[in-house]
């Protein structure tokens, strides 16, 4: 039988706020334990929550930047249970209107698109950590993170392949960087994908039991752990088994699901609105501001990169992987608009290849866009090769002549020797220098021209344009 | 000295015929001779009120003054005060110190007023009684067989039995004005949001409200002035322009409309309190006021639907005693999950229990719409039939509570009963109304009993003024227990 596997996933992006979402904490990740909780985030008695605005704002964005609704009002609710990082005995969230509804991200899988619809993105409060190592049999709590804002974004059951899912969680990831509301940093937590996963026969409408994946902190994972499990269920339906409702615990070191918890453990949570906060009434004058304060998107972006500058599909994807890289290029080729698949080439090349050796990010980038486009004019007006145009990059890379490409060509002497005569000149000695290749040549043997355009390059150490050499040669050698 | 009110007080202080730490020193003696057997203190802390009666001494000598600067004024438990334990009258909070103050403490220490001790309480207030304390019954100074009323039982006392000039206190379902009604005191829940709730441990979050209680309205003014206020650190607190609840005292009474609501005084109420209540009204129609019988037909759903409500809310905020952070956690335990259960079972007295049952079950899957949901549309419902009323009249007034004080024991052991006790009084809250209650008479065994009056939303000073105007008329706020000895 041919099996279809239904994947939603919901992911957990932690806002950028520099306080938490309900008290005036800082959210400022690695300090030390419990330094960065106060009386809100440790739940004293008769303490009681503020919403910081902030966050709201981020949910707005991204709401508008997904094309949903913005809902108004939306409602905080208490998720209650037991849990020692969970200081309160509830978190607060939203259950019955959150404030984003709605939306979609469009996705790329092997040149098909296909639209991903949001089902509602809410606003919510982090846990703390509890830490099992090291306190001799006992567990320490770290409420540092309790209190974090956190936007948990509901995909609906959309997906049918593992890439599908692993595309959509990565526009996800560039869209919240891009829009600036989360940092979008996987190993400390700041976006954490869960996914809910089932099977059903190919051709039939009615899903499967699904059982819910927890904390995919990778692409690769999040990959990985929905192969893993829809092999397991189609294993098992094909054993004639049911499948049982369940939330399962990706091992990466084993490269398999396990089960967290059944159906019949689940929590009960008693969701209820949160009685110290009010409804959350958000203006439509509030929303038009956040409108005007969002940036051109990735996928306009993107197909703006198609129709005005003739890229690839594949370099438009890649210039927009983030915000940062996009900006980069466009202010290369904003000095240089007629060569912008020079500009693509060198930044998805030599810059991103120099920049991820050196691990440094493209904002701090040693040459700047300005500096890149005066290097790349001095290729095609035909200053330099291409090859000598690497070493003038690797000088300016290390700041020398104020990473000026034109003193570097001056100061290394790379400018290519493009005078036809002066070319004619060289040539007409190598020939004079070398008759056997040339009567070889003559005789029809076609490699000889390539020794002799070594030679001219030899004379001229590398710098005469390429091109004219070739032209002229075999202009002389018909002669 | 113990009888004085507070604008009495505060001349003294102003005119130094008497000091502030002179004054604490008073109270303070009183409440060593009162307290062993009324045990309306949970914690006296001389050195802390000192302290503050020196700074109070300081600020009086150098004209800083407001009206309550050196007064002793007795703080519920249920308020955390920095460096001062802070119970709530609970076993779970026996040793918890609070490192911070609540707004209303805050707001108090600001204009120099001296925290005189924290009284006792039912358990996280819950309670009509006082009996549910972990601290023990507090008695009522009228007569040491009856109950105080509660929660706010320790406050109510300490004022009638004047250990303190004055208390703040607390209002879910009438935690201010049943036990002032039960101690011949005056006590006022203002409208919901205007107390700040930052620092108060939350009972049920859309109910409680805290207010003063005193001997008189006019002393309730002076509170209010200090106690309301806009805080940003509660989001359901109310930014309004400051008021002065006092402006309005003095004016006469000819205009205004009581409205008495028929299922009041059908059947439930007991003669004494009617006889007493409907003296109070005819004294009101000498003032020049006029009385119309109005009907709030859903009156017999409020205490169903405040017994939903407030334990829905409770079993959410009282998670957070858990043992992990701070408070009681019981000795032996196995695992995490033994250590809660342990915990909050050891941690917790039995109505608190019983509310935490209650509360969890109404908002369980699949009974959440049933009660919970079903439960706010009836406090809509509730709601508005007090805006329907107050078409007809400015305030509404009957019995506080429906008896005269009851015994020590005599309702704590049928839950139902006791929850009868605030029938005429949770309504206020579930329409987040101000309402109080002033003494106006004695009735059975000479136990005193009170005038309920609710006001439309922000007419406290309303209110004050039509208090006033009786207790210019009448003595009843001025009578102490007889059988006090004095200080």
């Amino acid at each position: 039988m041919q099996w279809e596997i239904v994947i939603g996933l919901e992911i957990h992006a932690q806002l950028s706020t520099r306080s938490k979402i309900f008290s005036g904490a800082s959210t400022a990740y690695g300090a030390q334990p419990n330094t960065q909780a106060c009386g809100i985030d440790i739940a004293l008695p008769g303490v009681l929550p503020v919403l910081n605005y902030s966050a709201v704002e981020r949910a707005i964005k991204f709401g508008l930047a997904v094309g949903a609704t913005i809902n108004s009002p939306s409602i905080f609710a208490r998720k209650n249970y037991f849990y020692p990082d969970l200081p309160k005995g509830y978190q607060i969230s939203q259950f019955e209107l959150p404030v984003v509804q709605g939306g979609h991200i469009n996705i790329q899988v092997e040149d098909i698109e296909k639209t991903i619809r949001l089902t509602r993105a809410h606003l919510e409060e982090d846990a703390g950590k509890s830490l099992h190592e090291d306190f001799h049999g006992m567990s320490g709590i770290d409420l540092n993170r309790a209190g974090t804002p956190l936007l948990e974004i509901v995909s609906e059951p959309d997906m049918r392949s593992s890439a599908e899912a692993a595309a959509y969680a990565k526009a996800l990831h560039t869209l919240v960087r891009w829009i600036g509301i989360c940092d979008g940093n996987m190993q400390e937590g700041s976006f954490r994908c869960d996914a809910n996963v089932s099977v059903r026969p190919h051709g039939t409408e009615k899903l499967g039991t699904r059982c819910e994946i927890k904390n995919l902190n990778s692409f690769r994972f999040l990959e990985k752990a929905i192969d893993f499990e829809a092999r397991r269920q189609i294993e098992i339906l094909e054993d004639g088994g049911n499948i049982r409702q369940e939330t399962r615990l990706y091992d990466a070191n084993r490269d398999e699901t396990r089960t967290m918890r059944s159906k019949e453990e689940a929590h009960d949570y008693r969701y209820f609105p949160d009685p110290d906060l009010l409804p959350l009434n958000i203006s439509k004058e509030w929303i038009e501001q956040v409108k005007a304060m969002l940036p051109e998107l990735p996928e306009a972006r993107h197909n703006r990169y198609i129709e005005d500058f003739g890229l690839s599909g594949y370099d438009a994807n890649v210039l927009t992987a983030t915000r940062e890289i996009a900006d980069y290029f466009e202010n290369t080729v904003k000095q240089l608009p007629a060569q912008a698949k020079l500009c693509a080439n060198w930044i998805m090349g030599e810059v991103s290849g120099r920049l991820n050796k050196e691990n440094i990010e493209i904002t701090h980038c040693p040459v700047s866009p300005a500096q890149l486009a005066e290097l790349l004019a001095r290729i095609s007006d035909g200053t330099i090769s291409g090859k000598s145009a690497k070493d003038v990059f690797d000088s300016m890379w290390q700041g020398e002549h104020g990473s000026s490409a034109d003193a570097i060509i001056a100061a290394k002497g790379l400018k290519q020797i493009s005078d036809d005569n002066e070319i004619e000149k060289l040539i007409d000695e190598v020939l004079a220098a070398n008759p056997q290749q040339v009567a070889d040549y003559r005789s029809g043997k076609e490699k000889a021209f390539n020794s002799l355009v070594g030679q001219v390059m030899k004379v001229t150490k590398g710098k005469a344009n390429p091109a004219q050499v070739n032209t002229i040669l075999k202009k002389k050698l018909l002669e | 000295m113990l009888n004085a009110s507070l604008k009495q007080l505060a001349a003294q202080l102003l005119e130094k015929k008497i000091s502030s730490v002179e004054l604490t020193e008073v109270f303070l003696k009183h409440i060593k001779t009162l307290n062993p057997e009324l045990n309306a203190f949970i914690t006296i802390n001389e050195e802390m009120s000192f302290a503050q009666a020196q700074v109070a001494d300081k600020m009086i000598a150098s004209g800083q003054t407001h009206p309550l600067t050196g007064i002793p004024v007795a703080q519920k438990d249920i308020f955390c005060a920095k460096g001062w334990l802070t119970t709530c009258g609970s076993k779970m909070l026996s040793n918890f110190i609070s490192p911070y103050d609540a707004t209303v403490i805050e707001r108090f220490n600001q204009v120099g007023a001296v925290n005189i001790g924290k009284t006792n309480m039912d358990e996280f207030a819950m309670g009509s009684s006082n009996e549910t304390s972990y601290y023990g019954p507090v008695k009522n100074p009228w007569d040491p067989l009856a109950v105080p009323g509660g929660s706010s039982g320790g406050s109510a006392c300490a004022v009638a039995a004047r250990m303190a000039p004055a208390a703040t206190a607390t209002d879910t379902g009438g935690s201010i004005r049943q036990p002032a009604a039960l101690c011949g005191i005056s006590g006022i829940k203002p409208t919901y949001g205007l107390v700040s709730r930052y620092g108060m441990i939350a009972f049920a979050s859309s109910l409680d409200q805290g207010g003063p209680m005193a001997k008189s309205a006019e002393d309730l003014a002076l509170l209010l002035n200090v106690m309301i206020g806009f805080d940003a650190r509660d989001s359901t607190s109310l930014q309004r322009e400051p008021e002065d609840y006092a402006r309005d005292l003095d004016k006469p009474l000819e205009q205004l409309r009581i409205g008495l609501p028929k299922e009041y005084f059908a059947q439930g109420v007991s003669q004494d309190v009617a006889n007493a209540v409907e003296a109070a009204i005819a004294e009101f129609r000498k003032l020049g006021a006029t009385t119309v019988e109005i009907s709030l037909p859903n009156t017999q759903l409020s205490i169903p639907v405040y017994y939903v409500l407030a334990p829905a809310e409770a079993s959410s905020n009282l998670s957070r005693f858990d043992g992990v952070r701070y408070g009681y956690r019981a000795s032996d335990y196995t695992d995490l999950e033994d250590m809660y259960k342990k915990t909050r079972a050891q941690g917790f007295g039995a109505e608190v229990k019983r509310r935490i049952l209650i509360g969890t079950y109404v908002l369980s899957h699949g009974y959440y719409d049933a009660y919970y949901l079903q439960a706010q549309k009836l406090r809509r419902l509730i709601a508005s039939d007090f805006t329907e009323a107050f078409k007809q009249c400015d305030v509404i007034m009957g019995p506080t509570s429906p008896a005269v004080a009851f015994n020590l024991g005599e309702k704590s052991g049928d839950p139902l009963q006791m929850y009868l006790s605030d029938i005429y009084t949770s309504a206020a809250n579930l329409a987040g109304l101000p309402a109080m209650s002033i003494p106006v008479g004695l009735g059975d065994k000479n136990r005193p009993v009170g005038l309920h009056i609710v006001g439309n939303y922000f007419r406290e000073a309303q209110m004050l003024n039509i208090a006033h105007q009786y207790q210019q008329v009448t003595d009843w706020h001025l009578r102490a227990p007889a059988r006090l000895p004095e200080a």
